[in-house]
Order: C-alpha cells, then structure tokens, then sequence
C-alpha cells in the first residue's frame, strides 16, 4: 500500500497548474464566455505543444502511455483553472476509445490529429439527452448499440442549446448511423465503449474536484479580504465554519478520486474482481467529486454575498461550470444507483 | 509509485489475525464495557489479546506488540471489527496515554506502565476535561503543588471515560501559578483509589456508568508520575489529542463493520421500508469507503514524513457525523421498533442501533467538540483570521 503519487506525477501537475495560471486566466474564460461563436480557449494550442493532450495514447500513436493516474491530477488543474472545452472526454476517454478501437482504420486520423492538438472529440454515450462540448470538438464519437461511430461534427446533425455555463457548448444531436462513421462494431467494441464511459466520469469527477478547490480557494480570499463590524468576515464562525465544511469535502473527495484512478488503471488485475472493484470506484468518486462540487459552490456563494450573485465576480465561472458538467457520464444518483446494484 | 494493493506481507498478516480472531473472539457478545461487570469481563478479554500478541500490534516487541506497520495495525481493525470483537476499554490508554508516553515518557515510566496497561492490569482513564473547561481546556484550574519527592494534586475532573472502574487517569494539572492558560501546566498521571481522591460515577446519555467525576483534595503523586517536562503539559497534552482527533481513535475498520451491518439490516427490510432509505444505506457504504482511502492516504503521507496537523481536525468531523448519519439510517430502516431498549423481546439485534445511535451522537462532541474542530480547520489549514 502506498497511497501517493510520484515526484514526476507531481511535477506535471505543477507544469500543468503554472501553464493554466498564465494562459487560462479568468480573463481568457470570461473571452470564452463572451464569444458569439464556439470558441476554443487558445490555451488549448500550448496544452497541445507540450504534450499533455495526447499524453495518454501511447508512444507508437505520439502519445507518452500515461495512465489514469497521471491524469487525475491534470484534470483537476483543468477544472480549477476554469479550462472550457472537451479536455477529458479528448485527452482521455476519447483518445484512447479511438486507439482501442481505431488505430489502424480509415479513423485514425482523428488519434494523430488529437495528439498533435488539431483535434478535439466529444463524447455521447447510450441513450444521452444531450452532448456537452459538441459545438466545439472537431468530431463526436457516437456510441450507439455494441458499436462506435467517429462523426464530423458537420455531420452530426447538431441543434445547438445554450448551458448555464455560456463558457461550454452543448447540443442535441440529430444523428442516424451511418456506416462511413463507424469506427468499430462488436464485442470489443462494447467493452471499449464501457471502459471509455468509465473513463469520461472519472476525468468528469477529477475536474469537479479541481472546480471545488478554486471555488474553496475565492472564497477563502474574499473571507480574508471582506470587512464587516471592523474585521474581516472570515474571522466570524459562522463563515469559518461553512468554509471548513467545504475544506472537509474536497479532502474526503480527493483521495476517492484518486484511488478511482488508480482502480481504472489497474482494473485488470485481478480479472473480473479488480473490474467490478473499479467501476464501484469511479461511481463513489463521481457521487463524492459531484457532491463536493455542487456544496463548495453553494457555500462559496454564500460566503461571497451579494458580489458573488453577479456575473461581475469570478465565481460564477466556476459555480457554472459545476452545474453544466455534473449532469454527464452519470448523475451522482445514477451512480449511486449503479453502487446499490452491487453491493445491496 | 502508487500501488493500491496491499503487500503479500500484509495479506498475510491479514489472514493471520482473521485465523487468531475468528478462533478466540467470545461466542456472545459481552455486556457493555461501560458497566462495572462488564468492564471486568472486557478487560478479560484484553489479557487474552495481549498475551496472545494481539492488542497493540504496533508497539515494540519489548512491551508486549509486533512492531506492525501502520498499515498492518489498519488491517488488524478492520478485521477486529469485522469479527464484532468486544470493544477495547483499554484504548484511551494504549491509543491516547501510551503515544505520549513513547514519545515523552522515561525508560522506567515505558516499563512500568505499558505493559501492565495494554494488559489490562492497570487500566488508566483519560481525565481532561473540569466542570468549567470543556472546549476551553486552557482554563482549567486544577492545581498541582509541590511538596518532597512529589506532587499534591486538587481540583475535580468530569467526563473521565470509565474513571469510575479505573485504576489511574491523567490529566492537566497547574504548576507554575503565575502563568496562565497553555503555560505552566503539568501532564499528570495519578491513582483513582486512595486517599485523596473521590470518584462518582456519572450515567450516560445511555444510561451505562460510562463517565466519572473526579474529586481531588491534595491527592500525592511521586514525581515518576510527571510524563514529560514540569511546566510543559500543555505541548505534552496536544501530541496525545491529534492522535485522538485523527488515526488511532476511530479507524476505518469499525465504520467499514458497522456499514456492512448496515447493509445486512437493509436487505431485512429492503421488501418494507421507505425506497429513499436505499440512497442512504448506499451513502453510508461509500462514506466508510472513503473514510478509508482518506486515511490510508494519510497513513502513506505520514509515513512519508508529513505530519497529520490540523487536517486531522476535519477527519474528526467527517466520521463522527458519519456514524450519526449510518446509525440514523439503521433506525429508520426498524421502523417502529427503532426505539426499542435492552430488555425488550421485540427489539431487534438486542437493541444495538439504539444504543450505538446514542454512543454515535457522542462523537461530535468528545475529542474536541465539531465547532472546535472546524474552528481550527478554518483556521489552521484554510489560514483564516482568530475571531
């Protein structure tokens, strides 16, 4: 047992966390925000430049074979930085779907155009309502059934909505099957398509995560910062005290998460049982990334008062964002759900 | 590397204790450890552990443990827990007295008093709180005066888990009377029998003698009795109350059992209770769960040198609410029948959900109450101002 990650882990997070301090700043989220048109975060270019898009694909596809756990703590400096657009769903759940599935097909293309940062995918799973980032990525893989389809966005029948949070597009998509697409049909198709599902909620739950700890992180500065009756307003309990139950959840989420990523990771062990144990893994972490999210955002709110009620202060980036994201690759009650499945 | 497997050592280990456990822990579940009978029967059960090798697994081989990795300590509880063994009256000395004493204590203070106490030869309660210091120990006036060879000891002490079967406590006492609050305290073990001291058993919320008054009235303790520096107590003090707060008094082990019999009761009366309980039984297994990655994230950082400090104040908070939420879910799950006490032929599981619900709603208060614990999380980790 040793429950830490590596010097090297750490150190791309701390290059992941100095990049998107300088190149995803409120401001470049609030430029996203505002765009009429989908916009993707320039950000994304120097991301790409520097390997961490495709450094989850393996070494003969560009990549660098980074596991789960290499990402885990990528993803959440993605959500603390507010990063809009697909970055799980293309750096990790879709970009290796696409090599497990399509590496040596008509569809590779997609797998080289993604590492080298020219690309961005969405996913949609089963029978989902909607498609988060759709209006953004350059493709949309369509899981449909026991087989997988890589479709052009212009090809996938888009009707735009409008989220929440204005910085991440989404839509509906009015998509039949058309064999051109298809990457792959079958069995090991099927389980690829699982094991991606599983992957989209862990890299969702790790940017949850990430998004909690900025939100924690505002308020914690305007409750130092603010004064009321002649001190600041963070040396009241009452706020001390919402802010160290916020403080509680993103410790307790943290190690779920992580520990999920390993599960992932190593999922194949112990054969079905190391299987069983990730998927039972990812879905708590998911149920505690989501929750811990939607209670920081909450509490950060309130902690802020009124300012925070604007869309003139920061938060709302992130407080939105949590709302957007939280519903995909499974509600927290459809997690718990799938828990209860197991273990009553 | 991660690696979030446990070593073939462990397991190990891990199927040598299931086999020890499963061979010795009594048939019947024994009366409460907070009665007087029961108490006697626990510590019973404390010898055979000991003598076994079994109670404190992580202590040197010289005084009765294993030199087990903290891991494997882990792994012990949760097996300890999962096999319903008695409860550990002895813990708020071998889990809370016996860490300050490795730390601060002399040879002679190690030898004379580990042993026969995780033996349950010598059993040593906890003495912390006065009538008028709670959450604000610092204040505490007991008073320790120095005559020959010694100590003179009055003042009264509350709370004192089983004082009223013990046979020594520890506790704060003011030496220098010219200084105030944290300073010029002394960390005192003294006797809870003899001259110079009164002890009253004080009933629980639970109605068990769980708790006793301490009254002392120039009560001598010989210098030997001084764990660390005179004057020092407080600093003393604290090192033993992070290790209450944070691992050694609630780990994982006893959540991840209680959780599963939770679950067993669920599936009792999964056909007639409320749909909505089902979320929270689903809830209370993924709270153990993390519970238990929390700390064993904990366990591998601290063994890497970083020390637990104030996160362990919001370790505090998260399990005991927990308990109280997993042991809410168990009652409401019984239906009417939830509020059944011992002695009742329709309670259900001898009445254990109301009486650990009771026991649960303790733990937001003992070990520094949840509003003291968030007051130093916030102020502590997150660095806001004292109010």
């Amino acid at each position: 047992m040793h429950f830490a990650f590596s010097e090297d882990q750490l150190r791309l997070r701390d290059t992941v966390r100095n990049v998107l301090a300088k190149e995803c700043a409120p401001e470049v989220v609030r430029r996203v925000w505002n765009s009429t048109s989908p916009l993707r975060a320039p950000v994304w270019n120097t991301l790409a430049e520097n390997g961490f898009v495709g450094m989850a694909a393996s070494e003969e596809a560009g990549g660098m074979g980074m596991s789960e756990v290499d990402l885990a703590l990528m993803l959440e400096e993605a959500g603390y930085a507010g990063l809009p657009g697909p970055v799980a769903e293309t750096s990790l759940a879709g970009l290796l779907l696409l090599e497990a599935l399509g590496a040596s097909g008509a569809h590779s293309q997609w797998i080289s155009r993604i590492c080298a940062g020219e690309a961005t995918v969405a996913l949609c799973f089963r029978d989902q309502q909607l498609t988060l980032h759709a209006p953004v990525a350059d493709a949309v893989l369509v899981a449909h059934g026991d087989a997988l389809y890589a479709v052009p966005r212009a090809e996938a029948g888009l009707l735009e909505q409008t989220a929440v949070d204005r910085a991440t597009t989404i839509a509906k998509l009015g998509y039949a099957p058309a064999d051109r697409h298809q990457v792959a049909r079958g069995p090991a198709a099927q389980t690829a398509i699982e094991l991606a599902y599983e992957r989209a909620a862990l890299g969702n739950a790790c940017i949850l995560v990430g998004l909690a700890r900025r939100m924690l992180d505002l308020a914690v500065t305007y409750a130092k910062d603010r004064e009321q009756f002649g001190k600041p307003i963070g040396a009241q309990q009452a706020v001390q005290h919402h802010l160290a139950n916020a403080a509680g959840r993103i410790a307790f989420a943290q190690p779920v998460v992580y520990r999920a990523a390993w599960a992932l990771a190593n999922r194949d062990r112990h054969g079905d049982e190391s299987r069983r144990e990730a998927g039972l893994a990812v879905s708590a972490a998911k149920v505690y990334a989501e929750d811990a999210a939607r209670v920081v955002a909450k509490i950060a709110l309130q902690v802020h008062g009124a300012i925070g009620y604007t869309i003139e202060c920061d938060l709302h980036f992130f407080m939105k964002r949590v709302w957007t994201l939280a519903p995909f690759y499974g509600t927290a009650a459809e997690h718990r759900a799938r828990i209860g499945a197991h273990i009553l | 590397m991660m690696n979030l497997d446990f070593s073939e050592q462990e397991n190990a280990f891990r199927a040598e204790c299931r086999t020890w456990l499963e061979a010795n822990v009594p048939a019947h579940s024994l009366p409460s450890g907070d009665t007087r009978e029961g108490y006697a029967l626990h510590l019973e059960w404390e010898r055979k552990l000991f003598d076994a090798g079994w109670s404190c697994v992580s202590w040197p081989k010289e005084y009765g443990g294993r030199e087990a990795s903290l891991y494997e300590w882990l792994i012990f509880e949760e097996e300890y827990y999962r096999v319903r063994a008695p409860s550990r009256v002895t813990q708020n000395g071998i889990f809370l007295l016996a860490p300050t004493i490795f730390e601060f204590g002399t040879d002679a203070q190690k030898q004379r008093i580990l042993k026969p106490m995780a033996r349950g030869d010598l059993s040593i309660a906890q003495a912390w709180s006065e009538p008028n210091s709670g959450s604000d120990l610092a204040s505490l006036q007991s008073t320790a005066k120095r005559v020959e060879g010694g100590w003179l000891l009055s003042g009264q002490k509350t709370w004192s888990t089983r004082g009223a079967f013990s046979d020594m406590a520890y506790g704060l006492f003011r030496t220098d009377p010219s200084k105030s609050r944290h300073h010029g305290l002394t960390y005192c073990l003294f006797p809870l029998k003899g001259d110079g001291v009164t002890v009253r058993g004080v009933d629980r919320l639970d109605g068990d003698e769980g708790f006793a008054e301490l009254f002392l009235d120039d009560l001598f303790v010989p210098d030997e009795n001084v764990i660390g520096e005179v004057n020092k107590g407080w600093e003393v003090a604290m090192a033993t109350t992070s290790s209450e707060r944070g691992l050694s008094l609630r780990s994982p082990g006893r959540f991840m059992a209680t959780a599963t019999r939770l679950i067993d009761l669920y599936r009792r009366y999964r056909e007639t209770c409320e749909p909505a309980l089902r979320d929270q039984v689903i809830d209370a297994w993924i709270g153990a769960e993390a519970y238990r990655w929390y700390t064993f994230k904990s366990v591998t950082d601290m063994l890497s040198g970083k020390p637990i400090g104030a996160e362990s104040s919001l370790n505090k908070v998260f399990w005991s609410e927990m308990d109280v939420r997993t042991h809410e879910t168990a009652l409401a799950l019984l239906g009417q029948s939830q509020c059944l006490d011992e002695g009742s032929d329709q309670a259900v599981d001898e009445a254990s959900w109301i009486k650990g619900f009771q026991f649960a709603l303790a733990g937001p208060i003992y070990a520094g109450t949840n509003e003291i614990q968030r007051n130093i999380a916030a102020q502590r980790v997150l660095g806001l101002p004292r109010g």
